[in-house]
């Protein structure tokens, strides 16, 4: 077995992965909460982001590989896993040692994949469409107009509620997890643990906050 | 106190295996549970059964020879104990007990509750040694200088007694808190570093090959080791690895 292939290898390419993936779910927060707060600045920023060739030639490609990459060697990984007790217990109590999170990342990471489904079809094919199949010309003040739209169904809100709190269990072990996994673990790091923790709560609450004010700011007018 | 236990029975390596019940009773709760074991084990004998095949040696938590998965976990519910220093006081008069083998692929069952853990010497041979010439020319210890705090460290790796509760607990059967501990033992003092690239290298292939899963942090196996060999040393076994394949 090369050392490409190897278990600890696997496990820090699935740290990196993730860990790149965090730093987007950042950014885009970033770039989100701005149509709560300033919708021009909003416009602006995803005009940026939607026609800059640097991040629509270079970046985007390197994102829907890490995202592809993660969820594969996520699968890949599970099935090792479970392949490696032949016979499952008849009396097994993770609760006793592990937190569920932690015991149920494909479950969490399932309904993100899921929910990037939904996301890529309201999102993200729209704007493929818009752009590159319709040819339409740029218009730099579209684009919070269409988010807002797209919070107006409470199905959807629900549904977007749901996976960012799949999402805040996910990143509650994936986010700490990551850094154990590159070899981060020694009486300096329980700081930067507390802050995976943060991060892990304090992101997906964001975007829910997000998703709401748009929903009941809608409902209010 | 009178106790209903459910335990896994298994004639040998081929044969499958299914849960059955025995009732115990006037169990103390001063019994260690093997002692409660060999109660059972006794009655067997006398009303002609066969008494149920369990791993035990020093029975002082030492020796890493007991194992036995308690109610859903590794050596039972108390923590820092192997199950031969598990006390039947942990237990209700009237509780059902679940007794069951280690499970991994890398264990098989040979009988009842024993299991192969040769997967675990033949990691160990891979690289958990250094090569010193120990024939009569053995230096003082005290010549060669090692740091308060890297000297625990290692010590406390070095108290990892091999029992495979990490696997056992893991719910991927993955034994990287054994290897990491392994590998820490020597990653940590002077007499280590010499081989420690290959060191590394071989042990981690051996455990790929064994068949043992591979870890996603859930911290189970530090939870229930009974040494609390902590999930630090399977850090320091990545960052080895890491070093040695860059």
């Amino acid at each position: 077995m090369g050392i490409l292939t190897s278990s600890i290898a696997r496990k820090v390419a699935m740290a990196l992965s993730g860990l790149f993936l965090v730093f987007f779910l950042g950014q885009h927060f970033v770039i989100n909460l701005t149509s709560v707060i300033a919708p021009d600045t909003f416009n602006s920023w995803s005009h940026f982001m939607g026609t800059n060739g640097l991040v629509q030639g270079l970046l985007q490609p390197v994102l829907i590989f890490g995202v592809i990459f993660h969820f594969v060697m996520g699968f890949v990984l599970e099935l090792r896993n479970r392949n490696a007790r032949a016979v499952n217990y008849v009396s097994y109590k993770g609760s006793a040692n592990s937190s569920w999170a932690s015991r149920n990342m494909i479950i969490s990471g399932l309904v993100i994949l899921a929910f990037l489904g939904l996301h890529f079809y309201d999102f993200w094919v729209p704007e493929i469409v818009y752009k590159y199949i319709e040819s339409n010309p740029e218009d730099a003040t579209r684009y919070f107009p269409e988010v807002v739209h797209k919070f107006e169904s409470p199905i959807r809100v629900g549904i977007y509620v749901i996976a960012f709190v799949l999402l805040a269990f996910h990143l509650w072990h994936g986010f700490s997890s990551s850094l154990q996994s590159i070899g981060f673990n020694n009486m300096y790091s329980r700081a930067l643990k507390g802050f995976t923790k943060f991060y892990a709560i304090a992101i997906p609450l964001g975007f829910i906050f997000i998703a709401l004010y748009h929903h009941f700011n809608q409902l209010s007018h | 106190m009178n106790l209903t236990l459910k335990i896994w029975r298994q004639k040998d390596g081929t044969s499958k295996g299914k849960m059955v019940s025995y009732k115990v009773s006037e169990i103390s709760e001063h019994m260690s549970f093997l002692e409660m074991m060999d109660v059972l084990n006794e009655q067997l004998v006398n009303s002609g059964e066969e008494p149920v095949a369990f791993d035990h040696d020093c029975r002082e938590g030492i020796c890493g020879m007991c194992s036995m998965q308690i109610n859903g976990e590794p050596h039972g519910p108390d923590r820092g104990v192997t199950t031969c220093q598990l006390h039947m006081r942990m237990f209700k008069d009237g509780d059902t007990i679940t007794i069951e083998p280690f499970r991994a692929k890398a264990f098989p069952v040979i009988k009842d509750l024993v299991v192969d853990r040769t997967s675990f010497d033949r990691i160990q041979q891979a690289g958990g040694f250094i090569s010193v010439n120990t024939s009569g020319n053995t230096q003082d210890a005290n010549s060669l200088p090692i740091a308060k705090q890297a000297a625990d460290e290692a010590m406390d790796a070095a108290t990892c007694i091999g029992c495979g509760a990490c696997v056992a607990a893991c719910k991927n059967a993955s034994a990287m808190l054994f290897v990491g501990a392994k590998v820490s033992q020597y990653a940590l003092l002077p007499q280590g570093q010499v081989e420690a690239t290959q060191r590394v290298l071989n042990m981690v292939e051996q455990m790929d090959n064994e068949g043992f899963g591979n870890c996603t942090n859930t911290g189970a196996c530090e939870i229930e080791c009974p040494k609390g060999i902590s999930l630090e040393n399977i850090a320091r076994m990545n960052r080895e690895y890491l070093k040695a394949s860059l």
